[in-house]
C-alpha cells in the first residue's frame, strides 16, 4: 500500500451477488504473469465476456474506487491475485455483509479497505450506488451518502492504523530496522561465514 | 533459555529471533533466500513501485528452473534459443532483468551453475547447516538435509524477505521421525521417504517441523538426506531436517560459496553444536522400522498412496476412514487401476528421472547402474533423464552416464524442473502412465490426465527396461 488511506469517495460499483469466489474475481489463466498490474483486464472476466452490458464496463463506473458486494465476498482459492486484480481496476474499498478471511487478509496486505456492514445497510448502498457517489471515512469509521445515510463500521485497530498510515507489512517490519541491524551486526561478528553469502567469491 | 534441553529446530529458531512480539509471533532473520522465475516477478515489481531496495542482496541467489525448457539453450552458432511459450519467456526475462537491477547473484539459463534451486543451493555451498533458508517453492525443505531450517513461502513473503531479510513467524511444533534398524539391500532414501509419508499421511506433519533421526540417516549420503527432507511437505510439514555431521562437513568443504580458512574452522565448531539435546521433548514422535521398507511405489493421486512393489492395488474398502475410501475410489478411477492388480503388472509408457527430489549425481548413478548395457522396453514411448544442474550434468558426462542413458534409448536433457510439473514443454500425455522420480502424483501434475507413479531413480530405470513397474532387485541381483 503506497499512500495512507484516510477516506474513499466516489462512485461505487453495485454488485450484490453472494459468494463471489476468487476464481470469479480472477480466473486461473491469469496467474502465469509477471506483474500485479494489468490483472484488472482479467477481473470478473467471466461476467464481463458473457454480458456486454455488465456493470463493470458501464462508463459511469470506470475508475469507481468502491465496490459494494454481496455476502461472503472473496471465498475460495487463496490467490493474492484477486486483491491485485481489484486494485488494478482502481478499487480501494469493498463494502459487503461479510468477507472470506483469506481475501480480507490479502486485501489488507494490498491496501484495500474491507468494510463489513449489515445486509440492510448494504442493500441501501447498492441502491444509492446506481445513481450517486458514496463516501467512506476511515478515521470516524463511517459510510455516508448524499441522502443523509450514515452507517458506522468496525475495524481492527491495528489494521486501521496500518491503512491510515499507509504501512504495509514490509513497512511495519522496516520500523524494526534497528533490531534487524543489531542482529546483522552480531551475525557479522560471530558467524561471518553466514553474513558473507554470495559475497564470498566477489 | 539454554537450560532446557532443546531440539535442533528450536536451537535454530532461538538463534534467529530478531524481535519477540506480544502476540507470540517473532521476527525471524533469514540467512539464505533462493529465487526463481515463477514466484518472484511481483515481489520485485512491488519493491520497484515503492522505491525499496533489497536489504542484503548477497544473501539471495537467483536461478531459473520451473518454466525453462530442457532442450538445448544455445544453437550451433552460439546464440540463445528463444523460448516459444510467450508467458514463460516473459517470466524468465523478468528474472534476468530483476537480478542485476537489485544486485542479486544470478546463474543464467546457459551457465554451468544453472539448475533446480534446491540442487543449486547445496551444490554451491550457499545452503549451510544451522541457517534459515526460504524460497517461493514448497520443496524448500530439501535443504534441511544439510541441517538447515528451510521452508517454502508465498510471493508477499518473498517481497518481505527481499526488503527486510526477515519474516514474521509463529514457532512450529516439533516432530521426530525416528527410523530404527537398517535399510535392506537395494532400498534407497526415496523408498524410505515414500514409506514414511505412507505411515504419517499427507497431513501427519501439518504445523510441525520434522527432524529425521536414527542411524539410517547418519549412514546416509548428503544427497540421500536432501531427497528425504525434500518431501517433508508431502507429509504436511513445511520443514524437515537432519542434524549435520562429518558427512555434511565433508560434502560442503571446498564448495564455491562454503566458508573457507578460518571461517571454515569456526563454522564447523558451531555446526557440531547443532544437534538435539539429550532429553529434549518432541511434540510428536513416529517410529519407523527400517527393515519393513521395501522398494516403494505410489498407486493413487496423493503421495501417501504408497505400497511395496510386491503388493497389489488396494481396495478402497480396505481403508477405515470413509473420506479416504471416497478419495481412493476417485484416485483409482483417475489412475485407471483395478483393486487387486499386482503393482508389478502396471505398464508404464513414460519414464522421468529428475526433479529436485532425485536429480543429483548419486541418483543418476543409481539409474545408470540399472540401465548399463540394457535398452528401454519397446512399449516405453518417452524416457528422459534431466540432471539437476549443469554441474551434475558435467559430472555425469565425465563418468559416461549420459551415454548409458542415450544407448538405452532415453533422452539426456538440460537441467530444470522438467516433467515434475506441467509448466514447461515436458509433459506426460493424457491417460498415459509414468514411472517418475519426482515428488507429486497429483491429478494433472505431469500434464492434464497424466497418471504418475512415484518411484526411486533405480526403480524408474527398471521400469524403463521392462515397460512396467518392477522390483529393481530382480534386475540387479
Amino acid at each position: 500500500m503506497a499512500e495512507g488511506l484516510v477516506s474513499v469517495e466516489g462512485r461505487a460499483i453495485p454488485f450484490g451477488r453472494k459468494n463471489i469466489d476468487t476464481d470469479l474475481i480472477i480466473p486461473a489463466r491469469w496467474l502465469k504473469t509477471v506483474s500485479r498490474e494489468g490483472l484488472g483486464r482479467g477481473a470478473f472476466e467471466a461476467i464481463r465476456t458473457a454480458d456486454p452490458d455488465n456493470i463493470f464496463d458501464r462508463p459511469e463506473f470506470t475508475d469507481a474506487p468502491i465496490l459494494v458486494a454481496g455476502d461472503n465476498f472473496g471465498c475460495g482459492s487463496s490467490r493474492e491475485h484477486a486483491a491485485w486484480a481489484l486494485l488494478d481496476l482502481g478499487i480501494r474499498a469493498v463494502i459487503a455483509p461479510s468477507f472470506s478471511d483469506i481475501f480480507a487478509g490479502n486485501a489488507f496486505k494490498n491496501g484495500i479497505l474491507t468494510v463489513a456492514l449489515p445486509q440492510e445497510a448494504v442493500d441501501r448502498l447498492l441502491e444509492v450506488a446506481l445513481t450517486d457517489p458514496i463516501a467512506i471515512d476511515l478515521e470516524s469509521q463511517s459510510v455516508t451518502t448524499p441522502f443523509q445515510d450514515r452507517f458506522a463500521f468496525d475495524i481492527d485497530p491495528f489494521r486501521k492504523h496500518c491503512l491510515m498510515e499507509g504501512l504495509d507489512e514490509v513497512g511495519l517490519t522496516l520500523a524494526s530496522n534497528e533490531a534487524i541491524a543489531r542482529f546483522e551486526g552480531d551475525q557479522a561478528r560471530y558467524q561471518p561465514w553466514v553474513a558473507r553469502g554470495t559475497g564470498i567469491a566477489a | 533459555m539454554a537450560s532446557r534441553p532443546r531440539t535442533l529446530y528450536e536451537k535454530i529458531w532461538d538463534a534467529h529471533v530478531v524481535e519477540r512480539r506480544e502476540d507470540g509471533t517473532c521476527l525471524i532473520f533469514i540467512d539464505r533466500h533462493l529465487v526463481h522465475e515463477v514466484t518472484s516477478p511481483q515481489a520485485f515489481e512491488a519493491l520497484r513501485a515503492k522505491g525499496r531496495t533489497v536489504r542484503r542482496p548477497e544473501l539471495t541467489l537467483a536461478v531459473p528452473d520451473h518454466n525453462l525448457p530442457t532442450t538445448p539453450r544455445v544453437d550451433a552458432q552460439g546464440n540463445r534459443v528463444p523460448i516459444l511459450d510467450a508467458e514463460s519467456a516473459e517470466q524468465l526475462a523478468a528474472l534476468e532483468r530483476n537480478a542485476p537491477e537489485f544486485g542479486i547473484r544470478y546463474f543464467d539459463a546457459t551457465s554451468r551453475q544453472q539448475g533446480i534451486v534446491h540442487v543449486v543451493g547445496p551444490e554451491q555451498g550457499f545452503s549451510l547447516p544451522g541457517t534459515t533458508i526460504v524460497c517461493g517453492d514448497s520443496h524448500t525443505a530439501c535443504h534441511g538435509g544439510l541441517g538447515a531450517w528451510a521452508f517454502g513461502i508465498g510471493t508477499s513473503e518473498v517481497e518481505h524477505v527481499l526488503a527486510t531479510q526477515t519474516l514474521l513467524l509463529r514457532q512450529s511444533k516439533t516432530m521426530e521421525v525416528r527410523v530404527e534398524g537398517e535399510l535392506g539391500p537395494g532400498i534407497t532414501p526415496k523408498d524410505l521417504i515414500l514409506h514414511i509419508i505412507g505411515v504419517i499421511g499427507t497431513a501427519g506433519g501439518t504445523g510441525h517441523v520434522i527432524e529425521y533421526r536414527g542411524e539410517v540417516f547418519e549412514a546416509m549420503s548428503v544427497e540421500g538426506r536432501l531427497t528425504v527432507c525434500n518431501m517433508s511437505i508431502e507429509g504436511g510439514a513445511r520443514g524437515g531436517l537432519i542434524a549435520p555431521d562429518e558427512t555434511t562437513f565433508a560434502y560442503l568443504k571446498g564448495r564455491p560459496l562454503a566458508p573457507r580458512g578460518e571461517d571454515w574452522e569456526r563454522a564447523v565448531a558451531y555446526w557440531q553444536t547443532l544437534r538435539t539435546d539429550p532429553g529434549a521433548i518432541f511434540g510428536k514422535s513416529v517410529i519407523i522400522d527400517a527393515s519393513e521398507v521395501e522398494p516403494t511405489v505410489t498407486w493413487g493421486t496423493s503421495p501417501e498412496d504408497v505400497v511395496a512393489i510386491g503388493a497389489t492395488v488396494p481396495s478402497p474398502d480396505s481403508f477405515a476412514d470413509p473420506a479416504k475410501q471416497e478419495a481412493a475410489r476417485a484416485s483409482l478411477d483417475y489412475m485407471g487401476l483395478v483393486p487387486g492388480t499386482p503393482m508389478r503388472e502396471v505398464e508404464v509408457q513414460n519414464v522421468f528421472i529428475g526433479s529436485c527430489t532425485n536429480s543429483r549425481i548419486e541418483d543418476l548413478r543409481a539409474a545408470a547402474e540399472v540401465l548399463r548395457g540394457r535398452r528401454k522396453h519397446e512399449t516405453v514411448k518417452w524416457g528422459i533423464v534431466v540432471p539437476g544442474s549443469g554441474l551434475v550434468k558435467a559430472q555425469a558426462e565425465a563418468e559416461g552416464l549420459d551415454r548409458v542413458f542415450t544407448e538405452a534409448g532415453l533422452e539426456w536433457r538440460e537441467p530444470g524442473c522438467s516433467a515434475c510439473l506441467g509448466m514447461n514443454p515436458d509433459k506426460v500425455p493424457p491417460g498415459e502412465r509414468s514411472a517418475s522420480t519426482s515428488n507429486r502424483n497429483f491429478v494433472g501434475r505431469q500434464g492434464p490426465g497424466a497418471r504418475t507413479h512415484l518411484v526411486s531413480p533405480a526403480m524408474a530405470a527398471a521400469a524403463a527396461v521392462t515397460g512396467r513397474l518392477t522390483d529393481v532387485r530382480e534386475l540387479t541381483e
